[in-house]
C-alpha cells in the first residue's frame, strides 16, 4: 500500500530499551507505520508494547537504536494518546476535558467551542458537555478520551489497550466506532491490545509480540477493506485471521517460557 | 426525610444533655462556683456580654488571621516543594520541627522575641495551623494521575499551565481536608499562646476572660468564654465542611476521600 520511496510517518529501527533496575524491556524492536495506516501491537502482558506507544510519543527514550515519530520533531500537536483509563480530569466537565489540548495550545473557550461540539456532536455525547466524568458509564468515558484525543487532528493516535476494562458489547460498539472515525479522519493508528479478535478487526498489520525480552515474532497483514462491517466478524476469513494470530501468540509465548 | 434527621438528631441530643445538667445541679444542690447550672452559665453570657463579646472577636480575628497566613505559606511552600525536591529535601524537616515542638514549650519564647503580644499570637497560632496545610497540599500535588502528567508532557503544557490545570485541581481535596484540621487547630493555636502570655488589658481574646475570671473563681464567666470557644470551633469546622463540599460536589470521589479522611 506504501508508496516505494515514501518516507513513513513513524519509524522504529532496532530500537532496544533497558530499565534502570537492569530489565532488558525491548530488544532489536523495528517496525513502521505509514500515514493513515492501523496497526496494532499483540501480545502478552509485560512485553514491552506499552514502552513502544511510549518512546513514539516521546515520553521514554531509546537505550539503543532509533526512534523517528512526529513527536519527536517541533511538530507539537501531531501526536495524540489515549490510556488504558479513560484519564479524564475529575474535577472538568466533559466539554473541559475535550477542550483541553486546544487549551495548552492557547485556544480560549470561545474559540474553541465549535470544535469541541462538533467533536461530541460525532462521538454521541453531545448531550453530555457539561457532565461530568463520574456521572458517565465506562464506555461513555473512554468516548470522551478519545474525542479529547482526537481534536487537535493528529497525525498519529497512539491507544494503549484502550478497551481492555470495558464488556463485550460495549468494546465491539467502540470498535466499529474507532474505526469509523479513524477512517474519516486518515489518522494512523499503533495500538495495543491482548485481544485477538479486536486486533484482526482493526487493523492493516498485527505485529505479534514476545515478552522479556520484547521482541517483534510475527507480522500479519490483514488484507480486508475498510469499512469493515460487523458482518467481518462472523465471516470465515476473520476466523481463519483469528486462528492464525493464536498460533502465531502461543508461539511467542513459547519462545518466552523456553527462554527463562 | 434523612437530612432533617441528621441535622435534628444532634440538637436533640445537646438539648437532652443540657436538661439533665440543669436538673442534676439543682436536684443535688451544686453551688455555682463548682459546677453552674446552664441557665446561670446562659445569664452570666448575658451580662458579661460586652466584654465577652469583644474578646470573641478578638480571638476570631487571631484565628482567622493565623489560618490566612497558614494557608497562603502552605500552599506557597508547597509549590515551591513540588517544583524543587531539593528544597523539599531540605526544608521539610524544620516544618516537623515546627509541628513537634508543643507550642505551650515555644510560646514564652516567641513571647520574650516578638514584641507586640498580638503579633506574637498570630506567629503560635500559625505554627500549630501550617503543617497539615503544608503537608497535606505537598501530598496532594505528589498524587497527580501519571497518566495525565504524561498527557500533559505530550501537549508540551508549560509549568504554569501544570500547576493551575493539573497540579492544583488534583492537591484541592487534599488542601481542603488539611483546612479542616488546621482550622480548629489555630483556634487551639490561638487560646493556648494567649493562656501562656497571660495578657490583660483591652486587645485581649477569650483565654484571658477565662483566666480572669478564674482567678476571681467567677465559674459561670469561665463557662461562658469557653461555651464561645466551643462554639466557634463547632463554626469552623461546619464552614470548611461545607466550603469543602461545595468545591467538590460534583467530583464524588473526592468528598468520599476527604470525608473517609483518606487523605489524613
Amino acid at each position: 500500500m506504501r508508496h516505494a520511496t515514501a518516507k513513513p510517518l513513524v519509524e522504529l529501527s532496532e530500537v532496544s530499551k533497558r530499565f534502570k533496575s537492569g530489565t532488558l524491556a525491548l530488544s532489536d524492536i523495528s517496525l513502521s507505520v505509514d500515514a493513515g495506516e492501523f496497526v496494532t501491537l499483540l501480545g502478552p502482558s509485560g512485553c514491552g508494547k506499552s514502552t513502544v506507544l511510549r518512546m513514539v510519543a516521546g515520553l521514554d527514550s531509546p537505550s539503543a537504536g532509533s526512534v523517528h515519530a512526529p513527536a519527536l520533531t517541533t511538530d507539537k500537536d501531531s501526536t495524540a494518546f489515549v490510556f488504558q483509563e479513560a484519564t479524564l480530569m475529575p474535577w472538568a466537565s466533559v466539554f473541559d476535558n475535550v477542550w483541553l489540548p486546544l487549551r495548552l495550545q492557547g485556544l480560549s473557550q470561545r474559540e474553541s467551542k465549535s470544535r469541541v461540539f462538533a467533536a461530541l456532536k460525532s462521538v454521541g455525547l453531545e448531550d453530555f458537555a457539561s457532565s461530568f466524568p463520574s456521572q458517565l458509564s465506562g464506555g461513555m468515558r473512554m468516548r470522551a478520551s478519545i474525542t479529547r484525543a482526537l481534536i487537535t487532528d493528529p497525525k498519529i493516535l497512539l491507544m494503549d489497550e484502550p478497551f481492555g476494562a470495558l464488556d463485550d458489547f460495549t468494546r465491539q460498539k467502540l470498535n466499529d466506532d474507532l474505526l469509523r472515525w479513524q477512517q474519516e479522519r486518515a489518522v494512523a493508528t499503533l495500538f495495543v491490545t491482548h485481544n485477538i479478535a479486536e486486533a484482526v478487526f482493526l487493523s492493516q498489520r498485527v505485529l505479534v509480540m514476545q515478552a522479556r525480552p520484547g521482541k517483534i515474532m510475527h507480522t500479519l497483514r490483514i488484507n480486508e477493506p475498510y469499512p469493515r462491517t460487523p458482518a467481518f466478524r462472523t465471516s470465515m476469513t476473520f476466523l481463519n485471521y483469528c486462528r492464525e494470530l493464536s498460533v502465531a501468540l502461543e508461539r511467542a509465548m513459547l519462545t518466552e517460557t523456553s527462554a527463562q | 426525610m434523612k437530612r432533617l434527621t441528621d441535622v435534628m438528631l444532634p440538637i436533640v441530643t445537646l438539648f437532652l444533655f443540657a436538661t439533665l445538667w440543669e436538673f442534676g445541679v439543682r436536684w443535688a444542690n451544686i453551688p455555682a462556683y463548682t459546677l453552674p447550672a446552664p441557665s446561670v452559665i446562659l445569664h452570666s453570657l448575658i451580662v458579661n456580654w460586652t466584654s465577652l463579646a469583644a474578646s470573641w472577636w478578638f480571638t476570631l480575628q487571631i484565628t482567622f488571621g493565623a489560618l490566612l497566613l497558614a494557608c497562603s505559606g502552605g500552599i506557597l511552600i508547597a509549590s515551591v516543594f513540588s517544583l524543587s525536591p531539593a528544597l523539599e529535601r531540605a526544608f521539610f524537616p524544620i516544618a516537623v520541627v515546627l509541628q513537634v515542638t508543643p507550642i505551650v514549650a515555644v510560646a514564652p519564647l516567641i513571647l520574650i522575641y516578638v514584641d507586640s503580644t498580638t503579633a506574637a499570637l498570630l506567629l503560635c497560632a500559625w505554627i500549630v495551623a501550617f503543617f497539615p496545610i503544608l503537608s497535606n497540599t505537598v501530598t496532594g500535588l505528589r498524587m497527580t494521575d501519571r497518566n495525565l502528567m504524561d498527557l500533559f508532557r505530550l501537549y508540551r503544557a508549560s509549568p504554569w499551565q501544570r500547576l493551575k490545570l493539573l497540579r492544583a485541581p488534583s492537591a484541592l481535596p487534599y488542601f481542603l481536608a488539611g483546612l479542616k484540621i488546621s482550622g480548629g487547630l489555630s483556634l487551639i493555636g490561638a487560646v493556648t499562646a494567649e493562656m501562656v502570655a497571660g495578657a490583660a488589658g483591652r486587645e485581649t481574646g477569650l483565654a484571658s476572660r477565662i483566666l480572669e475570671a478564674s482567678f476571681r473563681t467567677e465559674t459561670p464567666k469561665m463557662f461562658a468564654a469557653l461555651a464561645l470557644l466551643v462554639l466557634t470551633g463547632v463554626l469552623i469546622f461546619m464552614l470548611f465542611t461545607a466550603l469543602s463540599r461545595v468545591l467538590l460536589a460534583h467530583w464524588h470521589d473526592a468528598e468520599q476521600l476527604t470525608d473517609t479522611g483518606r487523605t489524613l
